[in-house]
Order: structure tokens, then sequence, then C-alpha cells
């Protein structure tokens, strides 16, 4: 790996700082507290050897409370005098209503309220994602605002009512009557008008040379098609709220990612100050991507309003298909030249997705494309097409998942024309420095994860030959492919820490966690950066009160957290240099040259001198030291810095030659993430990815009827998902390298997981069976 | 009408409409059981019956009667948890925990189920009692969905509680 400076020197990224503690004596001991020494070197990586489970496996913090029973979600709080929400949805993919009839429901038992677009209060546009920097919104689409409608699925009335079953009934004895207008409700149609998107800033197009005559010039060349369809969140919590105006705040119980952002953006669709949101989501039963603004948050809230009583909304999950978005289908190609020896000259990867008029939200799926592997020439182009249908999101790793499918499958093909083994191919590919940007690699280890995952996982390699097997009447094959994730760190993140009496420390953040255990690694990173046991720190989360508009997307939420903590550490030192008694020779010195470890203040030139922590915080007027303060500059990955996680993932694939049944027993995964944190669950996250991203690979998909843009498989009975006997022992394993550039080291680890295993997968099934599938899912009748 | 959920008597709704995990939530307070589909398809809702898991989704309160319910709050000793319930924390079989308690409580019954000699799709051979394997566990919570992807913690914490033999 080429060590290229990046152009900014002024960057200050904690890592840094750590190299340079890294030299004193206190380092040993702020290990014994936090994570292990290892996590704070940028050591050069060693063969197998750096492959071992690092980092202090705490048992996730919430996990008893979980196991009871006792962690309360958005639709488990109670307010007296709470009244129960239920939809009625559209029927119509584009039109206007033009009759309602709600007497019926209205005199039902126990309903306190309809409303529609008739009664509704006057509500601004909420703001999506990218529109603003705190959009958090599905779509700008109106809510309930007026008689049209613009998507199979919209709300056009809520019924309030004592019970649910009462709103339950009440909501099927309401007429909507329409008048349809023409829609675009097919994805052939919208693809014959999409047009080149513009997304997160730029628009979705790169081109480098000229990728098509040097395609038509390649030694070898392969140019394929490929399929991917709609999928869908399926968290299993279905989205809820909880919601109450009290004394001039809205309370909402949530099930959100983004507290401040969630809390943010409905309050201007109510034209009020975000200060009188009061949005906590404590506990999330799983997000992916989906659980952000949608339109029943809005409505629960207005109604609420309107009906002067406290309401809960629980979507069914019929509801969640039909007004919560989901990841977009694809029609992707990928055509590579390369000459004799497998260097890539093309590379083109195109394709068509689709969005709609009221969001900005294009699956970016030739991301890895753009970052993974150098060609001579690249055209890199999406479009979108506009449909009248409930607006697509993102959903994990959007882009990667079914981008890395498509790409990592051509490769497997252009590696047996060549008859080069599928790992040197790619090795031979690996670029010295970023292929479009030009930017160092922060840290870069994809090929030792070839080879440890290779090794681990038994592959044997192969120049053209198919190495399947037979066994009875199951046709046993084995693939590989990358995986690839973006690192990213949003603005906005800020943490406050305060020191207590007893050598504890509160961190409080409005960060999300769903499961991911951002508690757990917060207090592992707050444990190591103050020096304060991890036991002794409390951590709060997922309240908008609380500092900092965090995300739980993109896999950035932890270094956001990080890189918050630095800063208010930053901030904390001051505040403690303050309080240093003038008796003490730590007295004048200037936060810069203080550190803290063990429990104590201490000087960085000279170790030995220190106070501890409890000494000074007794010095307070207040009995606490609180310092609070945002995360700095995120230059790092915007400018600086190529920074993108990898990995290799090798699966063995059973297919039944008379059923066509699809297994796969074997999964090996290793990653080059960063930093790991916490192994037990990082294991987790990374195998919770590669589960789901079985599921896109041999089941799921969420079906359309083209003709009125209904979906068709609105329930787990018809929308395929892994159950346990789908799922193998997965074996995964990391680099653990750290990323000198990345707040605590780490890049992130919630997404990459999804990336990969559906082309080794895919290449698995073709090792077994002679047979390539392009187009998803892959199930048994593609095999027959 | 009376039912006993974890040892506390209540009486029955008058409302015949109410699922069995309705009352309990809507109710009674009782949010512990899950509402993931309300159709029967993904397992959060489990409680056992009598010693018997049943969907509560899919159950009319009315229909229970003099019966006797437990759900995952009836299952820890105070503040001791039950074994399973530490095996899935120790395990890390659970991320965001919304499908835990239905997997928790699918897991006991399973075991009892295997002990008395239940086959089930997997079992080889229907003639004797099934032998136990990770397979046999992984078919019989196969109607719990996890969606986080927590499968292998959730699958070596029910096999530690189960125990026997190992495939
Ligand atoms: S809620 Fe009962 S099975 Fe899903
Ligand atoms: S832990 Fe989230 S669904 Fe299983």
């Amino acid at each position: 790996m080429t060590n290229i400076k990046p152009n900014s020197s002024s960057h200050k990224s904690d890592p840094n700082r750590r190299q340079v503690l890294a030299g004193s004596a206190a380092v040993a001991a702020i290990g014994a507290f936090g994570l292990p020494v290892g996590a704070q070197t940028t050591a050069a990586p060693a063969a197998s050897g750096a492959f071992a489970s690092l980092g202090v496996p705490h048992i996730r913090r919430d996990g008893a409370e979980k196991a009871r029973g006792g962690a309360k979600f958005a639709a488990e709080y109670s307010y007296p005098g709470m009244v129960y929400g239920a939809l009625v949805y559209s029927t119509i993919a584009r039109g206007t209503i033009t009759s309602l009839e709600t007497a019926e429901a209205e005199a039902a038992p126990g309903v306190v309220l309809v409303m529609t677009h008739e009664n509704a209060p006057r509500l601004e546009r909420p703001e999506p994602f990218y529109s603003s920097p705190t959009g958090m919104a599905g779509s700008s689409t109106p809510v309930m605002q007026d008689a049209e409608v613009l998507w199979n699925g919209q709300p056009v009335a809520v019924v309030l009512a004592s019970t649910q079953e009462e709103a339950d009934h009440a909501a099927t004895l309401i007429n909507v009557a329409y008048e349809e207008a023409e829609a675009v409700t097919s994805f052939d149609v919208a693809a014959e008008s999409a047009q080149t998107s513009f997304y997160a800033g730029r628009d979705l197009l790169i081109e480098e040379g000229d990728a098509e005559t040097a395609l038509a010039d390649a030694e070898v060349s392969i140019d394929l098609s490929f399929n991917t369809p709609a999928h869908n969140h399926n968290q299993i919590e279905p989205h809820a709220v909880t919601v109450l105006w009290q004394d001039g705040i809205l309370r909402m119980h949530d099930c959100s990612q983004g507290v401040d952002l969630s809390a943010i953006t409905i309050a201007k669709v109510f034209g009020i100050s975000p200060a009188e949101v009061h949005l906590s989501a404590e506990y999330v039963g799983g997000g992916f991507g989906g659980k952000t603004v949608w339109q029943y948050h809005i409505l629960a809230a207005a109604a609420s309003q309107l009906a002067d009583r406290p309401v809960r909304m629980s979507l069914t999950r019929e509801g969640v298909f039909r007004i919560c978005g989901a990841r977009a289908p694809t029609r992707q190609r990928v055509a590579l030249g390369s000459d004799r020896e497998g260097r890539l000259t093309s590379l083109i990867h195109t394709g068509t997705t689709m969005k709609i008029e009221n969001n900005s939200m294009t699956e970016p799926f030739f991301e890895q494309s753009e970052h993974m592997y150098r060609a001579d020439n690249m055209h890199l182009e999406i479009r979108a097409g506009t449909m009248d249908m409930l607006a697509n999101t993102f959903m994990r790793a959007p882009g990667a998942a079914t981008g890395t499918f498509t790409l990592e499958v051509a490769l497997d093909e252009l590696a047996e024309r060549l008859a080069i083994d599928p790992i040197e191919l790619r090795v031979r590919n690996e670029p010295e420095v970023n292929p479009t940007t030009g930017r160092a690699h922060s840290q870069r280890a994809l090929v030792d994860a070839y080879r440890e995952g290779a090794r681990r996982f038994g592959w044997i390699p192969r120049s053209g030959q198919r190495q399947g097997y037979r066994e009875g009447e199951w046709q046993v094959g084995t693939g590989m492919a990358a995986a690839y994730y973006p690192y990213k760190r949003f603005p906005g993140g800020a943490a406050r820490i305060t020191l207590n009496g007893e050598g504890g420390a509160l961190i409080e953040t409005a960060a999300a966690d769903m499961g991911m255990g951002t508690t757990t690694a917060t207090a592992a990173v707050a444990s190591e950066r103050l020096g304060i046991p991890y036991d002794a720190i409390e951590v709060r989360h997922g309240d908008n009160t609380l500092p900092g508009a965090l995300i739980a997307a993109a896999s950035q939420q932890t270094a956001a957290i990080g890189a918050s903590l630095t800063a208010a550490h930053e901030v904390l030192l001051a505040e403690l240099a303050s309080l240093v008694p003038a008796t003490s020779p730590l007295h004048g010195l200037p936060a810069a040259e203080l550190g803290t470890a063990e429990g104590a203040l201490y000087s960085l030139a000279d170790p030995q001198q220190q106070i501890p922590l409890v000494d000074l915080v007794a010095l307070s007027e207040s009995g606490t030291v609180s310092a609070e303060a945002q995360g700095g500059p995120i230059s790092e990955w915007t400018q600086d810095w190529s920074m993108h996680s990898t990995g290799a993932v090798f699966t063995e694939v059973r297919v039944n030659s008379v059923t066509g049944e699809i297994r796969v027993p074997r999964i090996t995964a290793i990653y080059d993430c960063g930093k790991i944190l916490n192994s037990k669950l990082a294991e987790s996250q990374f195998r919770g990815g590669i589960i789901m991203a079985l599921g896109m690979t041999l089941m799921e998909g969420a079906s359309f009827d083209e003709r009125n843009g209904r979906v068709m498989n609105p329930s787990f009975g018809s929308y395929y998902m892994p159950t346990h006997l789908d799922v193998p022992h997965i074996d995964v394993g990391w680099t653990d390298i750290p990323d000198p550039q990345a707040p605590t080291g780490a890049r992130g680890i919630g997404e990459i997981g999804m990336s990969g295993p559906a082309a080794a997968i895919a290449n698995a099934i073709y090792d077994a069976t002679g047979k390539r599938a392009r187009d998803l899912p892959i199930r048994l009748d593609a095999l027959m | 009408m009376t039912i006993e959920i974890n040892n506390q008597p209540y009486d029955l709704p008058d409302d015949a409409r109410i699922s069995l995990l309705d009352f309990m939530r809507e109710r009674l307070e009782l949010f512990g059981s899950k509402k993931g589909c309300n159709q029967g398809a993904c397992g959060a809702c489990t409680v056992l019956v009598d010693g018997e898991r049943i969907l509560s989704c899919l159950a009319l309160a009315a229909q229970y009667d003099g019966r006797s319910v437990t759900t995952i709050e009836g299952v820890a000793n105070g503040d001791e948890l039950h074994p399973l319930q530490a095996l899935f924390v120790e395990n890390e079989g659970m991320q965001c925990g919304y499908c835990t308690p239905g997997q928790i409580m699918s897991g006991i019954a399973l075991k009892s189920e295997l002990e008395r000699g239940a086959p089930s799709n997997v079992s080889a051979d229907l003639t004797v009692a099934p032998r136990m394997s990770r397979d046999e566990i992984k078919e019989r919570l196969s109607g719990n969905l996890c969606r986080c992807g927590a499968h292998n913690g959730i699958i070596d914490a029910v096999a530690a509680y189960v125990g026997g033999e190992e495939q």
C-alpha cells in the first residue's frame, strides 16, 4: 500500500492524538480500563495473527431487559384517555378523491374522530432526505392536505376510537370514491423515460476515458444484464408511535433511527419549534434504514391534536408495506473488458432504478464499482424513472447490496473466461489509490481478507474450471465475492460527559439503538477515552432532548459518537484544568497538555503527575463536572482520504437436482472495517447483514400489480425471509486494523454484511450447477 | 369467565373480537409478548397455554376461559433470569430484542416437546424419539422470525438450554 499524504494537514482526528499518546506511560493503563492497547496502534497487518477476535466482547447492556420482555417499544407507552388509530388507504395509484362517506364510521361504537383531508389541520409538507440537512421524511408528499392521491396505499382517512378493534371496524365503514388519473405503475414504462439521476449532491454519472471503445477493443470482455426487485426492511416491530400534546409540547414515543432529525422534521410540518417536540425512542425493534418519518407519524400527531386525546398508532403489517418505503428495484448492466492477464481496461456499470416525484433517493448501485477496482476506462451511470408509487428509500447497504451482486458476478464470469482464479483476478485489480478520486486509502487490507477467508473456508483455487461436484441428489459448489461499503460520518453529532463524585461518568447523546448495541459500544469508547472503568459509565440515548443530531444510518453512528466524545473530552480537560488547586504540579497546565487515565487527570509530559478525578469533581461547586461538544469537521472522508470498508465472502451451496432446492450450508466472511470495538456485537452485526443478504439472494421480493400499483405480498406469509433452518452457522472474522483516520479506529459494520453474499451464492450456484442466475431472487424455478 | 396469566387471575373481556395478544398488551399492559405481524407468521407473540406454545395473535381471548397462560414476564424467578433468558444474553441471541420474547417462549416449549418425543419435519425416524440436533432446534424455531439476524446466537442459546447430543 502506498503511503500518500492527504492534502490537508490541518485534519485533527482523534487517532492522531492517540498516536501521540502511544509513547507515554499512561497508555498501558488506559488499555486496562477500556479497549485493548492494540487498538491504539496503527501497526501494519500481520499476515494471519492479526485476525484473532480482538476487542473486548462486553455483553450487550440492554440484554437482560430485552430477554425479560421489559424493554419498552413505541407502542407500549400508555396515557389516560388514549385512543387508537386506524388508517384507510387509497385503492388507486393516482387521481382525486371525489367523495368521502364517513357518517357511518363516525357513528360507530367507540369512535372519537374521523379525520380526512377535509378536516385535517393545515400542515407544511415534510422535508425529505437531502432537501435540507435535517430532512428525515421519506418524501415531501403532502400529508392529508387535499383530495389528490399519489400512490396506491396513501392514507385517505384516520379513525380514532377507544379500542383498536373499534377503530379497525369503523375504518371499514368509510366509503371513498375516486376519479382515477393515468398513473405510471410499471417499472418498464418508467424506465423508458428514465433520466440520469442526481443523488446525495451529485449526478450519478462518472466517465473516465472511453469505456465503450475500450470494451470493444478488449482482449476479453463480458457484457451482462441483471434484475433485482423491490425489497422491504420488514423489521419485526411494525412502525408505531404513541403521541400526546401536553403543556405545549408534542410528546412522541417513536421507533426512530434518528430522534433529533425526526423531531425537527415533524416540528416543521406542524410549524412549531423543534424544542416543542419531545421525541424519544429508547428501544427500536429493527431499523435497517426504514425507521424514519413516514405519514403515520404526522397523521397520529394531527389526529391527536384534533381530538385532543393521546393516540397510539400501530401500523398493521400490511400498513407498513403500504406506507413505509423500501428498496427500489433495479436493472443493471455490467460490462468488463480486460487484457489476457485480467487487468481491467473497461468497467461499465450502468442501469435504471425508480424514484418518485417527491423524493430524491436514487439507489446508488454503482458505488462499489467506483471505489473497488482499478480500470483504465469507466462509465458509471444510474438513471431513475419516476413512478406513481410509494416513495422508495434507504435499506441496509443502499446501492452496494445489489450493486456488489452484479459487479461481483461479472468478475466471476470474467475470471472463468480468463481461466484465472477469482481471488487472483481481484488481487490483480486492487487499486493502489482510490480509482476515481486518486486519494490515498486511509487503511485497506482487502488482500489479507481474501487470503484469510480462503484459508478458513478451504477455498480451492480454480482456473476456468468449475470445482462443483455431486453428492447423491445434491450438486455442491463454492463461490466467493468481495464486500464493500463506504465509511461516512455526518455532521451534527454531539455528546455530553458528566463526571460524578463516585468516579463514574454519564454519557448523553441523542444516538439511536435499533439493536446494534450503541450504548454498549459507546460505553466502551467512553471508558477508553476517559480512563474510567466500563462499568462506571452510564449511557443515555434515544431522546431528542439529549445533545446532538445523530442518525443511525450509513453505518456512521459509531464514528459520529466517537468524534463527539473526543470533542467533549477536550472540553472536559479544560473544565478539569480549571479545578486544579494551586498547590498541584498540574496547576496552570493547559488542557492540551493534560490527559485522563486510570481515573485521574495527568500531565502528558510527566504522567507520574496526576490528580484523581474524584478529588477534582469534589472541588466543583455542583459536585459534578460536565462538558458538551460537537464532533469535529468531517473532512477525513469528504476531502482527505479514501475511506471504504471491504471484505471477502465465501459460500458453499447445495442445489437439489430433483427439486431445485437451494441450501447454503457454509459461509465464511472476513472484513476489513478498521478496528472492531466489540467482537460479540460485531459478529452479530456482520451475520445480521449476511442473513438479510441470504434472504435477498434466495427468497425476497416485493411484488406489485402493474395495473394499479398495489403491493401484492404485504405479509410475512407471502414475502419470504430466512428462517432458522435457512441460516447456517456463519464464520466471520476481521483484519482488526484500526483506521488511523476514523475517530475510534472503526469504520462501521452495520451494512457491509449485506454486500457480497448475493454474488458469492450466485457464483457458488454456478459452480454447483453450471447455471448463471442474473436475476434476484434466485428461486428453485431458475435452476430446474 | 376468568383466565390466569402468570399465576394472576383476570376477567376475560366482553368484546369477543379481542385476541389474547391484544388482551394482554392493550388491556393488561403486559407488553412482553410482541406483535410482529398479527397474522401467525412471525412468532413474536408466542406464549404457553397450560405448557403448550401458541401464537397469541391467532387466539381469541374469550376462548381461553379457565386456562393458564405463561408469558415472557412469567418465566424469570424474580430478579433471577430463567436459564434460557440468561443464555440469550450470554450468547448474543438478540439485537433489537423485538423477536426475543417469542424466541425464548418457543425455546422453552420446544424443550418439553423434544423431551416427550414429539417429532418434527426434520426428524429422520418417526418411530423413535427424535435425536437432538441443531437442525431439530432450528426446525422447531423456524416459526419465530428474526430480521436482525441473531439466528446463530439464538440457536446457540437454545442448544445450550436443551442440551443433549449435538450434531
Ligand atoms: S404476531 Fe403473532 S405470529 Fe406474528
Ligand atoms: S433481534 Fe431484532 S428481530 Fe430478532
